[in-house]
């Protein structure tokens, strides 16, 4: 008998013909995330992914790994066995004992699934045999088929597997199956947030980050880059390019209004953005903008600035409210480091009273005063790079 | 290029430090308390180094007790001797320009004792008699600092020490002299201190070492218990290497202290120079008599201190401001308040403190990169707003 776990992959199996490509994705994804586990065998089998060879002691740690893996619905551990009903009744027996003790449990169901048909008991009855043997052996528990405490599963193949626990995953596609597109992240809570979203959808994200040193500091690119970190918990490696937007919002303070500044730099950050995305590949940019929340995401501003670019705009917090981000970004561990003190924008150049219904032939005309395109390409060749990964 | 102009935070330890140090970690690695002979050796760095500490203030070894640094040294000395001497009066005494260590302790104290705080005046010294008027029969401390952290402002320790032991013998006069060791004399016994507090690390020797003085006869309770190092003041095993460490940088500094502080004085009267001749719209806060010779804190009109710090820092420069930038964090320095800087300046204050370790050549580049960082800062900064 030995230790397995059964991964089902929820929505990635409704893929018709495109499912292998999905999931021999998620396989790599999951080898990647568990390769510090040298016994591990990762392998597919009839609309499932197995893991088994680990040592028993490793679990749990695998366990917590595989809840950081897009495209898994739910993970199943199980155990293992050869041999016929006699053996079967062993493990049954010894699976709902370890469950009894581990939580309070008064009523229990068995479900057997026989793929092996020539298994000499249908499924009713291993069922019933497996149920009378449990209610003789472990006292207190009594059978509900209804809206059982535990659900003890028995699946007879060429082997047989024997779990009572099913534990919920993140969901989504797997990583890397969905295109490129490129992450303006921020040092805020929402931008990881709106990051991790798209990742979860199977978009590969690189990240591009806005910083105006020397009128900002070195630690609030170091937790930009925290951030990102964070998010390698869930998309194991992501580039992120840095653009100091100092030469442009000198350029900005220096010919428009400086009620201009928070729009005018806004569709800067987003075309810069756009230049990188179109060099490295992406298809997409994504913002953490959500309405209403700044003078710069209102509807008209995000009008004027989501007219700077060609690319596909994805806002996946457009309609969430603050609070439910911020639980979101307490889940995946981001919310912390977001709330650090350090900004990326120094408050020399927040206007006082920012416009908050700009319109689009006002920044045009604001924008013929500054070079625009010359400080854009100088941007984006200064830029430096950075591939942050887990470790 | 790196120019280190921070040496107020903290300073490069130097070589002789670091060997000794390495050698205190690799080779006489005992501790002082076993019996055999590797305990012994590290005892003897020990004991060298308490004298070097002794000699640096005129005091003896066996007055010295070392602690993990200034914050700690501030603590034991101040919270020690008024645990221990609970019948001498509920009135402690300290000025509005400490460092947090005392300041804090003193809000902390305050439930139980009667706290005065001195003001200083607009050029940051304390006066002599504003001292004496909170002493009286029920004063259990005065606590005061020789030379200010962020304008050097040098206080008038030997008058306040006369001044305390004359009103009240039984009350204990304490200095924190972490920033002035090594830039000007100490004499525990001319300045009458009861308590005096040091630190390792700001004067070339390693951080996480420094000793408190504690005058024969003054009675003080330790901060915790254990295996009674230190006369039963510091329990815990000695940090053989940090306290080597500092030994040997007070060793180093005493051989050339006069040309030390000639020195600085050089490079602080160049750049105060530089900055009246060539600079408008600044505000040298550390200008005259009166101040250490390492330190220069200027604040500049129309400049986020912060920015030019990072600015400089672009150019290799390294140095500290007086008030952060982020609006998350408004924060003036409770210094540069106490001593009144007008509103305007007080958000371009950035503090330039120099070691004997520098040289003119640096202080030159500093000053060009001044002038120029400041002139783009004050364009965007004025530039705002059109």
């Amino acid at each position: 008998m030995e230790n397995i776990i059964a991964i089902n992959y929820g929505e990635v199996s409704l893929k018709g013909m495109n499912k292998s490509i999905f999931i021999s994705q998620l396989i790599k994804n999951i080898k990647l995330k568990l390769r510090d586990f040298d016994k591990a065998v990762v392998s597919r089998d009839q609309g499932r992914i197995y893991i088994e060879g680990y040592r028993p002691q490793e679990e749990e740690s695998i366990i917590g790994l595989l809840k950081e893996v897009f495209g898994i619905y739910s993970i199943i551990p199980a155990l293992k066995f050869e041999g016929g009903m006699e053996e079967i009744e062993d493990v049954v027996l010894k699976a709902a004992r370890a469950h009894t003790q581990e939580m309070p449990v008064k009523s229990f169901k068995v479900e057997t699934k026989r793929v092996n048909k020539k298994f000499p008991m249908k499924s009713p009855q291993v069922c019933m045999s497996l149920g009378g043997l449990i209610l003789e052996n472990i006292e207190g528990l009594e059978v509900d088929v209804h809206n059982p405490d535990m659900m003890v599963f028995v699946e007879i193949r060429s082997y047989n597997l024997v779990f009572t626990k099913r534990i919920y995953a993140l969901g989504g596609l797997p990583y890397k199956t969905g295109g490129r597109a490129m992450l303006l992240l921020s040092g805020g809570i929402d931008s990881p947030v709106a990051g991790w979203m798209t990742a979860k959808r199977g978009l590969e994200i690189e990240a591009v980050h806005f910083h105006s040193y020397p009128f900002t500091s070195e630690r609030a690119e170091e937790k930009v880059m925290d951030l990102a970190s964070h998010l390698c918990r869930y998309v194991n490696s992501i580039v992120v390019y840095s653009v100091n937007l100092l030469p442009i919002q000198k350029a900005i303070n220096e010919n428009c209004k400086a009620e201009e500044m928070t729009i005018l730099s806004r569709r800067f950050m987003m075309r810069i953005a756009e230049k990188i995305a179109k060099q490295t590949g992406c298809q997409a940019l994504i913002t953490g903008e959500s309405l209403g929340q700044v003078a710069s995401q209102t509807i008209e501003s995000i009008s004027v600035t989501n007219q700077s670019v060609e690319l596909p705009v994805i806002r996946p917090l457009i309609a969430a409210d603050k609070v439910d981000i911020m639980d979101i970004a307490q889940k995946i561990g981001t919310f912390e480091t977001s709330i650090l003190p350090f900004e990326d924008c120094c408050t020399v150049f927040l206007p006082k009273k920012p416009l908050t219904k700009p319109k689009l032939n006002r920044m045009l005309e604001a924008e013929k005063h500054i070079e625009s395109e010359e400080l854009i390409v100088k941007a984006v060749n200064e830029k430096t790079i950075r591939k942050i990964s887990i470790d | 290029m790196e120019i280190y102009l921070d040496n107020s935070a903290t300073t490069k330890p130097s070589k002789r430090a670091t060997e000794a140090m390495k050698s205190a970690m690799e080779i006489i690695y005992g501790n002082p308390s076993s019996l055999h002979r590797k305990g012994m050796d590290a005892e003897k760095i020990v004991r060298d180094a308490r004298k070097s500490v002794a000699e640096l203030i005129n005091a003896d070894p066996s007055e010295i007790v070392f602690t993990s640094g200034g914050s700690e040294s501030n603590n034991l000395g101040i919270r020690g001797f008024l645990e221990r001497n609970p019948r001498l009066g509920r009135k402690i005494v300290t000025t509005s320009i400490e460092h947090p260590s005392v300041l804090n302790l003193f809000d902390f104290l305050e439930g139980d004792y009667d706290k005065n705080i001195v003001p200083v005046d607009s050029n940051g010294f304390l006066k002599v008699e504003d001292v004496i008027r909170n002493i009286d029969s029920n004063t259990a401390l005065v606590s005061v600092m020789a030379v200010n952290n962020e304008v050097g402002s040098v206080q008038p320790i030997m008058e306040i020490g006369k001044a305390v032991k004359e009103l009240n013998p039984n009350s204990a006069f304490h200095v924190d002299c972490v920033q002035a060791l090594g830039k000007m004399e100490i004499d525990v016994k001319k300045m009458k201190i009861d308590l005096l507090s040091g630190s390792g690390h700001k004067f070339h020797g390693p951080k996480g070492v420094g000793f408190l003085y504690i005058r024969k006869g003054i009675k003080i309770n330790p901060l915790f218990y254990g295996g009674n190092q230190e006369e039963g003041l510091r329990s815990g095993t000695e940090n053989v290497p940090a306290i080597a460490g500092m030994g040997a940088a007070i060793c180093e500094m005493m051989e050339s202290m006069e040309a030390n502080c000639r020195k600085m004085k050089k490079y602080k009267s160049g750049l105060i120079e530089g900055l009246k001749k060539n600079m408008t719209d600044c505000m040298i806060l550390s200008d005259g008599q009166g101040y250490s010779p390492n330190i220069v804190n200027v604040c500049f009109k129309d400049v986020k201190a912060e920015v030019l710090l990072h600015s400089l820092e672009r150019d290799g420069i390294f140095v500290s401001s007086g008030s952060a930038c982020s609006s998350n964090k408004k924060g003036n320095s409770h210094v540069l308040e106490a001593i009144k800087v007008p509103k305007e300046y007080i958000g371009g204050a950035i503090r330039i403190s120099f070691t004997w370790q520098n040289n003119l050549d640096e202080i030159e580049v500093l000053f060009k990169s001044l002038q120029k960082n400041i002139a783009e800062i004050r364009k965007i900064i004025k530039g705002k707003g059109r």
